[in-house]
């Protein structure tokens, strides 16, 4: 009973992050301007993290956390260093 | 497959799966502001849904599920929430104030270019006007 409440709301989560996943990339693939392609991607990295951890609810690993985790700081430090250069034209000063 | 799943009881499973619908379905009405919304400046606060309630509440589920299966306290999803809720608002505003000072470079198309002194020395004029 408690395994099929479970299935059920895991597998409508993945599809409703699946779905959020596309609709972010639409943003990042035809933003009118640089900075909403940015921000594009930036959901993009956080809709797939969410994804990560429901996968590991549901298979019962240990290891898609890790990924989420490496997916949160990649996704930091790619949106800072992007909207440094969109400000400057440069990253490292 | 979900024979872990079995192994919890019904109060925890009907209390995960409120989390999880409600984590994902903030997500994904985050993506829809995100696709739907007309100004830049709008959407900019459309996927924080997703990253403040979105992952607090699919952090939790995983928390309450991994600590009741493994018999012990699991907090190490706390790190993912709490990283993200504090990086989040700097990374926007740094957006924020990147598109801003790209729609001015782009109202003042003849500052741009130059080295940033002369830039400054050149604008204070105009901007007076």
């Amino acid at each position: 009973m408690s395994g099929t409440i479970l299935l059920i709301a895991i597998t409508y989560a993945q599809l409703a992050l699946a779905a959020a996943t596309c609709l972010a990339s639409l943003r990042a693939l035809h933003g009118p301007r640089a900075q909403d392609r940015v921000l594009g991607l930036d959901t993009l990295y956080v809709c797939a993290m969410l994804l990560l951890l429901v996968t590991g609810m549901r298979t019962n690993h240990v290891y898609f956390f890790e990924g989420a985790l490496v997916i949160a700081v990649l996704g930091f430090v790619a949106t800072v260093s992007l909207a440094k250069f969109l400000m400057r034209g440069e990253v490292i000063e | 497959m979900s024979d872990h799943l079995n192994a919890l009881p019904l109060w925890a499973a009907i209390l995960i799966a409120a989390l999880l619908v409600l984590g994902s379905s903030l997500t994904l009405i985050g993506t829809l502001g995100l696709v739907q919304l007309k100004s830049f400046f709008d959407r900019l606060h459309a996927p924080t849904l997703g990253t403040s309630w979105g992952t607090a509440a699919t952090v939790l589920a995983s928390m309450l599920m991994f600590s009741l299966l493994g018999g012990r306290t699991v907090i190490h999803e706390l790190l993912i929430g709490v990283f993200v809720m504090i990086t989040t608002p700097a990374t926007l505003m740094l957006l924020g104030r990147a598109a801003l000072h790209r729609d001015r470079a782009k109202e003042f198309p003849a500052s741009e270019g130059g080295p940033k002194e002369d830039d400054h020395r050149e604008r204070l004029p105009r901007d007076e006007v």
